[in-house]
């Protein structure tokens, strides 16, 4: 936008358009002819991407909002309705979640590469307070999603996250009840963070417009921090910047679709497929891993109020960079002090991470608060003495000199670069995940069909599965979310839909009122789901000697144990997904008839060599020959635990074949369009060069 | 936006008997969305909150004004950790009184802090005795 366009369409229609709002030439000169620094690497990507990632978050985010239901006692149903019966709803929400992710690894790195290239110096001020703004909405609309699910983790986050506002003096206690709409985290709160949650990423767009009207005044920078000075300098964005943002882009979609097809799990907690419960908090709160670094910092004060106000500042400090920082050499590569201290910093982020998903205790509250003054210190210590001591090395005379003078040594740092952010960065994400390690033993890794990249539902052992469920477990536990016709869905058990039927309707179903005004049974249909074995949870309670069996519907899937380093890295690439299964059957071949010595467990429990805690209310629930297979298979207690666990991860994610078969699909497109935007990229860069 | 009437409403008093409960035992009811714990203390937890130096206590207070007189068994306090929001775990921790597993926080019989990073004792709500059995929270 650098004064008015000389564009005309040559088309008469454009042409009446343009007379009257000149749209086209809006365009044109801000995306085709717009002057682009010839010497930009792949960490300029980034805003591309992340424009991106804003359309793809509310284009899924819309259709989402199609099908869920924003009440407390509807939300997690509605959500699971969205994951099993919704055309592509698994699709979508999976996309929703890991974009969110995704979304925030975007903007560190461009906020990092905008740290170490000086992009927030004179005369971008504006246009860096604009990103941090950005940033800062991202933050309030990501907590706000997170709590629509209404989880446990969805619940509990929004409780702690809530009360940090009533830290402050006077006004906080008025300012959480505003959030909550009542007297606690309820309904009222769902239904307002939904609604913000809606509108915020539209704020959201209308601050990247002003923020990209703000790059377009003063125009991009660049590695070498020098201002563009003649034509040289510069080539039109399109095609040259167009077509190494779209190979740029479609690389990062592939990052992206590892995670949608592969491995969805793997940056949420496992404790947020259990429904929120506002009487009992989970042992482990932690947020969602873009967090952590400030939790860490929260927690490292032992004040309330002045932890609360360090975690505020830790973001708000970022606006006052450009005062902070007054050296007159932009780019940190011909700083080799600043370059110095700004790897130490991003090592100091990614442990502070590391730090918010573990148990403030120990070591890791003096490190916390070691690291959180470093944190500081860089800002207000570091960045200000540099200005004024450090000797800076020659920048190139222009952006021409430099893309002359570059070499196939510049190639290797940003190699280097990539690869140690992806070790840091999967260290975050690993430790994210829940620290739950007291008082448990490891289950031991087994052997599923359904695991790893093209893992399929072995049919014989969902079919058997369900026969274990229907003989044993259905006797206590519910299967809400599994209706009778799910057992004809393909990726399922495989059976017809006669057969379905015929299941249907050995069951009585409750329906009514009649004309009469009487409720009353009937046979099952296929649209009926499996019915609970208690009318309510006292009744479950009273029949179990107070403990309440859980519906086993997601059972696999919120269960979960801690990894451990190195294989939660491996687990990534190997997409270790099997926690949950691995767990469930521990615990039914994990009953020990004697507990050890010195261990006592009190009357009414069992113990559980994998429970954690090892008292379990629930009673040994196989035994070898309890039920009887017609293809032969073996009546014992490891086979049926082996098939009742395949069967409930069916149950709990019943689309997962489809998940895996079209994440192949989307790979081999993805490989094919990135390769071949590779190659015409050389070709169009090739006369720049 | 401030609580709409029908949040206001569901939030009006409660009556909870308190027979059923034998000494030594506790319960948790739900006011206004939050868990309140009411506790039948044994002499022993009413002594070791009694002989606590109240100067000594991070937030203090005596355990006299934290009960109603001639009901001193009876504590009733809203269990919601006055650190983050988590619910302590009754009958835990060195104090005989709550443990909070979130942080660590650990509060005495009486319901006060002594240990831990939360700021202060657990709040008592409004409340007070209908009858000899019979308490109205709210």
């Amino acid at each position: 936008m650098s004064g008015p366009s000389d564009y005309q369409p040559t088309n008469p229609v454009l042409q009446w358009i343009e007379r009257r709002l000149p749209i086209l030439g809006l365009m044109h000169s801000s995306f085709v002819a717009y002057p682009t620094p010839r010497n930009l690497n792949y960490w300029w990507t980034f805003g591309a991407i992340l424009s991106l990632m804003l359309g793809v978050q509310i284009l899924t985010g819309v259709i989402l909002a199609m099908h869920y239901t924003p009440e407390a006692t509807m939300a997690f149903h509605s959500v699971e309705s969205i994951m099993r019966d919704v055309n592509y709803g698994w699709l979508m929400r999976y996309m929703h979640a890991s974009g969110a992710s995704m979304f925030f690894i975007a903007v560190y790195i461009h906020m990092f590469r905008g740290l170490y290239y000086g992009s927030y110096k004179e005369p971008r001020e504006i246009l860096w307070i604009l990103g941090v703004i950005i940033y800062l909405l991202m933050m309030a609309t990501g907590f706000m999603g997170y709590v629509l699910p209404w989880g446990q983790m969805s619940f509990w986050g929004a409780t702690v996250i809530t009360n940090l506002f009533s830290a402050f003096p006077y006004v906080g206690d008025s300012i959480v009840t505003l959030l909550w709409g009542g007297y606690a985290v309820g309904n009222p709160t769902l239904n307002r963070f939904f609604s913000l949650h809606y509108l915020l990423p539209f704020v959201i767009a209308g601050v990247v417009v002003l923020h990209v009207w703000a790059l377009h005044v003063a125009g991009q920078n660049n590695p070498a921090g020098v201002d563009a000075k003649t034509e040289k300098d510069t080539v039109p964005f399109t095609p040259h910047a167009t077509i190494k943002d779209l190979f740029g882009t479609s690389c990062f979609l592939i990052f992206f679709a590892w995670f949608i097809f592969y491995m969805p799990g793997y940056l949420g907690d496992a404790d947020n497929y259990i429904p929120a419960n506002p009487g009992v908090t989970p042992a482990h709160i932690v947020p969602e891993w873009y967090y952590l670094p400030f939790y860490a910092m929260l927690r490292s004060i032992p004040n309330k109020l002045a932890g609360v106000i360090v975690m505020f500042s830790s973001i708000l400090i970022l606006v006052f960079l450009p005062w902070l920082d007054t050296a007159k050499t932009r780019s940190s590569r011909y700083r080799p002090l600043a370059k110095q201290f700004f790897w130490i910093f991003v090592i100091v982020a990614v442990l502070l991470g590391y730090l918010g998903a573990q148990p403030p205790e120990g070591i890791y509250v003096i490190a916390g608060r070691i690291l959180t003054f470093c944190y500081f210190a860089y800002f207000l210590i570091v960045l200000p003495l540099l200005s004024r001591v450090e000797q800076p090395r020659p920048v190139p005379n222009s952006i021409a000199d430099d893309v002359l003078v570059k070499t196939g040594s510049k190639a290797a740092p940003m190699v280097s670069t990539v690869i140690a952010l992806a070790v840091a960065g999967a260290l975050l994400a690993g430790s994210a995940r829940d620290a739950r390690a007291e008082n448990q033993e490891t289950p031991p890794p087994l052997k599923w069909s359904f695991a790893g990249p093209v893992g399929k539902f072995d049919r014989g052992a969902l079919q058997r599965g369900l026969k274990v469920y229907k003989e044993v477990c259905s006797a206590c536990h519910s299967l809400n979310y599994i209706a009778f016709r799910n057992i004809a869905d393909p990726g399922g058990p495989g059976y017809s839909e006669a057969q379905a039927a015929a299941l249907a309707s050995e069951y009585k179903i409750k329906d009514g009122p009649n004309d009469q005004g009487d409720m009353f049974e009937r046979p099952g249909r296929p649209a009926d789901y499996f019915p609970p074995p208690f009318p309510n949870e006292q009744a479950a309670r009273a029949a179990n000697g107070g403990g309440l069996p859980p519906d086993l519907s997601l059972i696999t899937k919120a269960r979960s144990y801690e990894r451990g380093f190195p294989k939660f890295i491996i687990d990534f690439f190997s997409t270790y997904q099997e926690q949950g299964p691995d767990y469930v059957a521990a615990i039914l071949t994990g009953f020990e008839d004697k507990p050890p010595a010195g261990v006592t467990i009190p009357t009414g429990s069992y113990y559980n060599k994998y429970f954690p805690g090892h008292a379990i209310k629930m009673p040994p629930p196989l035994n070898d020959g309890q039920v009887t297979f017609d293809d032969g298979s073996p009546a014992t207690v490891v086979q049926y635990a082996h098939d009742v666990t395949t069967f409930l991860m069916w149950a709990a994610e019943p689309h997962m074949e489809a998940r895996k078969e079209m994440g192949l699909k989307v790979f081999v497109f993805l490989i094919i369009f990135a390769g071949l935007m590779y190659f015409t990229k050389k070709k169009v860069w090739a006369d720049a060069h | 936006m401030n609580p709409d009437a029908s949040t206001i409403a569901a939030g009006a008093p409660i009556e909870v008997d308190l027979a059923p409960i034998a000494s030594g035992q506790d319960i948790k009811v739900f006011w206004r969305g939050k868990p309140i714990y009411i506790m039948n203390r044994t002499k022993k937890q009413i002594d070791e909150a009694r002989q606590v130096p109240v100067a000594s206590l991070p937030d203090p207070a005596s355990d006299q004004s934290r009960v109603k007189e001639g009901h001193d068994q009876w504590l009733v306090v809203i269990g919601i950790c006055t650190h983050l929001g988590c619910i302590p775990i009754a009958y835990e921790g060195n104090y005989d009184g709550f443990f909070c597993p979130c942080h660590g926080s650990q509060y005495d019989s009486s319901g006060r802090i002594r240990q831990g990073p939360a700021p202060a004792n657990l709040p008592v709500p409004p409340y007070q005795f209908t009858s000899a059995t019979k308490i109205q929270i709210g």
